[in-house]
């Protein structure tokens, strides 16, 4: 049964797909920065690590904006 | 010591500018129009006998013991119904007033018992303190005529007589209420009670029914106290002049002999209370008038449940155990700090540094909030510490600060006896907000609009003398939708206050936002099909909020706890300041905040991001100020939320919490979840009065000290800061923030104050907002409103007054996205969660006081069409199921529930609510969705399996080990 105990990184996309969802109907330029900007500024550094190692896996499930957000921060 | 005495003025205060200036005993005084005699000639001292008047109600002049002669006039005019007038001559006694109020008081006493020896108001009532006044020396008129005050009355005039025959006129006291009693013997018809609860709490629960000799109080249709309407707030117990109505407590012990000014440790009002006491014993409380907050009134949970400090659950000596299937064993204080040191120094060397972190509570003081922090940063070396407040009010402080610039409501409570229009979204103020709900129904009898934005017909929608103009009943989970449709209307129909958002906003971000609510699909017409609100009503709520004067919106957890709650938050914001209501009395955004301190937990920086007063941990200039006065290197990188430390323990990187007050095991969602994650932990310690759910994971149980047992301040929802006095030794030997400091002693990290009052000087040290409160301005003026500095030394009471702090307002945009708690065929009804005023948050300290005469169970509230579907009736055991787990408890069959959703409280463990909600949460705090859970119910026999099973995981688990050889002290 699904429980919703879903363990990362599964959970770590949802969730950066949600703060995605927010930042997305600034258009592109603002919403790159605020999706970005808002995970530098709340994720403990261990959910960026996941996020990240999961963007070098391909990035799978995160939304455009989302990803490209993760990937200006990685650098 | 002595008692706090306050000064009854007859009459309440006049509000007017203008001064009158009339002469009373040859002495000239001036007062503001309006203001009554009687309390003209208070003011400058003099007291006129009286009875049927006091300051907390209006007059109504019945008793005629206030009698005055003014030169010029005919007659004895009641003092305390006459005002004041320029040129008048006031005569407040002579031969001929003495002999008319003796016979007043003659009379009066002549239907009173004589038993004031042994009766309880003894040394506090008012009818014996006017018989001395009046100079009454003996009563003409016996017991012989008819009477109220014997069961039995005949030929001897005595009550013990056999042969009395019966006395219709006599009435048995009624003992129903908890904690009070009303002796109708010994009532002289004042009508004070009843005054107090119409105007004062707003519940109309008490007539006077009869006329004349006939006459009697009665509560609801001569139904017992309580059977009635009565929410036992106490109003009238404390107006009545005898001891007619009279606390249960003082009849027990006796009238108190000192007492000290202190603030509830219940919800976020902060009413201020006389804690009246008999030696360290805690006789009664009573609201202080001077209270800002509650202004001389308060609810049953402040002024009643206190009972719990002395429960017999409550621990007073520290445990620890090794396994949490151990038993627990008492140990001293310091055995159990060096036990919690080594464990978590041992998990740190094991796991990582940021294998550690901490909860802070939002019930504790500031300053003890603000020590664990410090312990957590300094000690620790992480920022892994949160609040339960993540649980509640996250998007509170993401959405205001992300708009207005500051993380807290705009203003304060008296700024809601200037509004013309209340929007109340998502919150039941009446039962949550106890006190503040009947100061804002005082304001809409005087004639307020208001709309309601609930998906339950709270009781506010329709109560005692008010009803909602507008209730948009909306679907769970829409608020975006419906406030988005608001602003639509707004701005559409030009009803936008342009003035204000060109002075005081970002006008091309506002073009911006008018664009994007403009759109067709965000009008009330397109989204009533998701809503499920009437478009015609939301735009005729839109247009009273608009049009219709000073507009103060007030919200609550409906509208935090969904996966979209900052958007919420935001659109609010959007909505003030679309509508100018920003910046004076009046108006305003007001979150209702549900615990006492929550607001003092968030300033506190009990945020894994932020430094006390909200500044970012990465911020070097900050973060090197507290480095220096703490003399320690902080971590600048932002650490573990509640839900991320749950998550990262059942991951294996987070191994140790230190959980101060709060039991996040009963209060988080997804129970199971919390389960899993506690039970993964190598050492949990559990700091709390009581031996709560979470503790039944814990290694270590440090116990607690009740408010009343220590010094420090709590922050209301208006931001006030207010104190918290001693009135007690600590049952448990330590005040919770001297806990604290052991333990961060036995880590090596010592902390050295020698009373709160230095925390909070620190805390004014480092904080700016904070900069101008010390516990000296704090006993010279009471209360202070943050930002309290060198620019607003006696704080603020009215945020962004001439300017937003962040400098222009910003609007943002909201898009409505729905949540991904869907219903669909396999869980069709949608659970929404709430609270009851008896009952206080998970119910820890409610349930261990006499409280639970009113609530004694959670029950599922739902719509009869849907309950007939499912063959459900009132009362019935039914299983209630959603993706995340299944409970069972009774059902209530109730139409203030649209069909389709149903509703319950958490008040109670048993009931595991928290098993069904769901780990879905708002998308910028993780605040979780509490609000919003689609479930399936169906009829059930009795406890589910799970509840069983836990039942029986906690007796187990709460087992205190017999000392093997006492102490031998
Ligand atoms: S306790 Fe409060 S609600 Fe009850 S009768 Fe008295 S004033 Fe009214
Ligand atoms: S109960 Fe007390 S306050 Fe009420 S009418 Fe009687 S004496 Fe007055
Ligand atoms: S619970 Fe709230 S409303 Fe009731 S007395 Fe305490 S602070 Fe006031
Ligand atoms: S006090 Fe004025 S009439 Fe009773």
């Amino acid at each position: 049964m699904d429980t919703h105990t879903s363990t990362s990184p599964d959970r770590l996309i949802y969730m950066a797909n949600q703060i995605g969802d927010f930042f997305n109907s600034q258009g592109h330029d603002h919403a790159v920065a605020g999706i970005a900007e808002h995970i530098k500024k709340f994720w403990d550094p261990r959910m960026r690590k996941k996020i990240f190692e999961h963007l070098d896996a391909g990035g799978a499930g995160l939304k455009p904006n989302v990803l490209e957000a993760i990937a200006s921060l990685k650098k | 010591m002595s008692l706090v005495h306050e000064i009854d003025f007859g009459t309440p205060r006049s509000k007017s500018e203008k001064m009158v200036t009339l002469t009373i005993d040859g002495q000239s005084v001036s007062v503001p129009e309006g203001t009554s005699i009687m309390r003209a000639a208070m003011e400058m001292g003099t007291q006129i006998p009286k009875l049927c008047a006091t300051d907390m109600v209006d007059a109504f002049g019945s008793c005629r013991l206030c009698l005055v002669e003014i030169e010029g006039r005919a007659g004895t005019p009641a003092s305390c119904t006459t005002p004041a007038m320029d040129g008048l001559v006031v005569h407040t006694q002579n031969a001929r007033l003495a002999a008319l109020r003796k016979g007043v008081m003659e009379l009066y006493i002549s239907d009173h018992p004589l038993d004031c020896l042994t009766c309880a108001a003894n040394g506090d009532c008012e009818l014996q303190d006017m018989a001395g006044a009046v100079g009454l020396r003996d009563v003409r008129y016996g017991y012989d005529g008819e009477n109220h005050v014997f069961a039995k009355s005949g030929p001897k005039h005595n009550h013990n007589s056999p042969e009395a025959c019966e006395n219709d006129h006599w009435m048995a006291k009624d003992e129903s209420n908890p904690y009070f009693t009303y002796d109708p013997s010994k009532c002289i018809v004042c009508s004070r009670c009843v005054r107090a609860c119409e105007e004062v709490q707003g519940t109309f629960a008490l007539t006077i029914s009869g006329r004349g000799f006939e006459s009697r109080v009665s509560p609801g249709m001569s139904e017992s106290f309580l059977d009635s309407e009565c929410v036992s707030c106490g109003a009238c117990v404390q107006a009545c002049p005898t001891a007619t109505l009279t606390e249960k407590a003082v009849i027990e012990i006796g009238q108190p002999e000192h007492s000290a000014v202190t603030t509830c440790a219940y919800c976020g009002v902060g009413c201020t209370f006389k804690a009246e006491m008999r030696g360290e014993e805690l006789v009664r409380m009573v609201p202080y008038k001077d209270g800002k907050a509650n202004r001389g009134h308060s609810c049953v949970k402040g002024r009643f449940a206190w009972g719990y400090a002395n429960h017999k659950e409550r621990i007073l000596n520290p445990m620890i155990r090794e396994k949490i299937t151990d038993p627990w064993q008492e140990v001293s204080w310091d055995e159990a700090f060096n036990f919690a040191a080594k464990k978590f120094k041992g998990i740190q060397a094991k796991h990582g540094r940021d294998s550690i972190g901490g909860i802070t509570s939002s019930r504790c003081t500031n300053e003890e909030v603000f020590v664990v922090q410090k312990l957590i940063r300094a000690g620790f070396g992480n920022n892994n510490v949160d609040t339960c407040a993540r649980v509640c009010h996250s998007p509170t402080g993401y959405g205001l600060s992300s708009t207005f610039g500051t993380s807290a409501g705009t203003q304060d409570f008296d700024s809601v006896e200037d509004t013309d229009v209340v929007m109340i979204i998502g919150a039941n103020p009446t039962d949550g907000h106890p006190v503040f709900a009947s100061r804002l129904k005082k304001r809409l009898r005087a004639g307020a609009k208001l709309i309601v934005v609930d998906p339950r017909q709270t009781d506010i929608v329709r109560s005692a003398h008010i009803e909602a103009q507008h209730h948009l009943p909306l679907m769970p989970g829409t608020n975006v939708a419906v406030l988005t449709a608001l602003a639509h209307v707004i701005v559409t129909e030009g009803l936008a206050d342009e003035t204000f958002i060109r002075e005081r906003c970002d006008w091309s971000e506002f073009e911006d936002w008018a664009a994007f609510v403009a759109q067709p699909n965000h009008s009330p017409e397109a989204t009533a099909i998701m809503t499920g609100v009437d478009p015609k009503e939301l735009r005729a709520a839109a247009r009273l909020f608009a049009t219709g004067g000073n507009g103060a919106i007030y919200y609550g957890l409906g509208v935090t706890e969904h996966s979209q709650g900052s958007t919420t938050v935001i659109a609010i914001a959007n909505l003030a300041m679309a509508t100018g209501n920003i910046g004076r009395p009046g108006v305003g955004v007001n979150p209702l905040r549900g615990q006492n301190n929550v607001q003092g937990s968030c300033d506190m920086g009990s945020f894994p991001h932020e430094l006390p007063g909200y500044r970012h941990i990465s911020g070097d200039a900050v973060r090197e100020q507290f480095e220096a006065m703490w003399n320690v290197k902080l971590n600048s990188e932002p650490g573990l939320r509640i839900p991320n430390m749950f998550d990262a323990a059942t991951e294996g990187t987070f191994m140790g919490l230190y959980v101060q007050g709060e039991d996040i095991l009963q209060s988080d969602p997804n129970t199971k979840h919390v389960v899993a994650a506690l039970s993964a932990m190598e050492c949990v310690i559990v700091h709390d009065l009581f031996l709560n759910e979470t503790a039944n994971y814990a290694h270590v149980f440090f116990p607690g000290s009740t408010f009343l047992e220590k010094n420090g301040t709590f922050t209301n929802a208006e931001r006030r800061i207010q104190r918290v006095r001693k009135v007690m030794s600590p049952k448990n030997g330590l005040e919770d923030w001297e806990v604290t400091l052991g333990f961060a002693k036995a880590l090596g990290y010592e902390m050295s104050y020698n009373h709160p009052s230095e925390i909070m000087d620190e805390i004014a040290a480092l904080t700016p907002t904070f900069a101008g409160v010390s516990y000296a301005k704090l006993e010279e003026v009471g209360s202070v409103q943050w930002p309290c500095n060198e620019k607003q030394p006696l704080g603020t009471p009215i945020m962004h007054m001439d300017g937003f702090v962040r400098g222009k307002g910003k609007f943002m945009l909201t898009e409505y996205i729905a949540t991904d708690e869907r219903t669909g065929p396999r869980f069709p009804l949608l659970l929404t969660t709430g609270r009851i005023l008896s009952q206080y948050n998970v119910g820890a300290q409610t349930r261990r006081t006499e409280n639970v005469v009113w609530h004694e169970e959670d029950r599922l509230e739902l719509h009869p069409h849907d309950a007939e579907l499912r063959g459900i009736r009132d009362g019935d055991w039914v299983r209630l199921q959603s993706r995340a787990g299944e409970t069972t408890l009774r059902a209530l069959l109730t139409e203030r529930m649209a069909p389709g959703v149903v509703y319950t409280t958490f008040h109670h463990p048993t009931t595991q609510a928290n098993v069904i909600t769901t780990e879905f949460s708002d998308w910028a705090t993780n605040c979780p969705e509490y609000k919003v859970t689609a479930v399936q119910i169906s009829p059930s026999n009795g406890p589910s399996e799970w509840q069983k099973e836990y039942d029986e995981q906690a007796r187990q688990s709460r087992r205190i080990a017999m000392p093997v050889v006492e102490a031998a002290e």
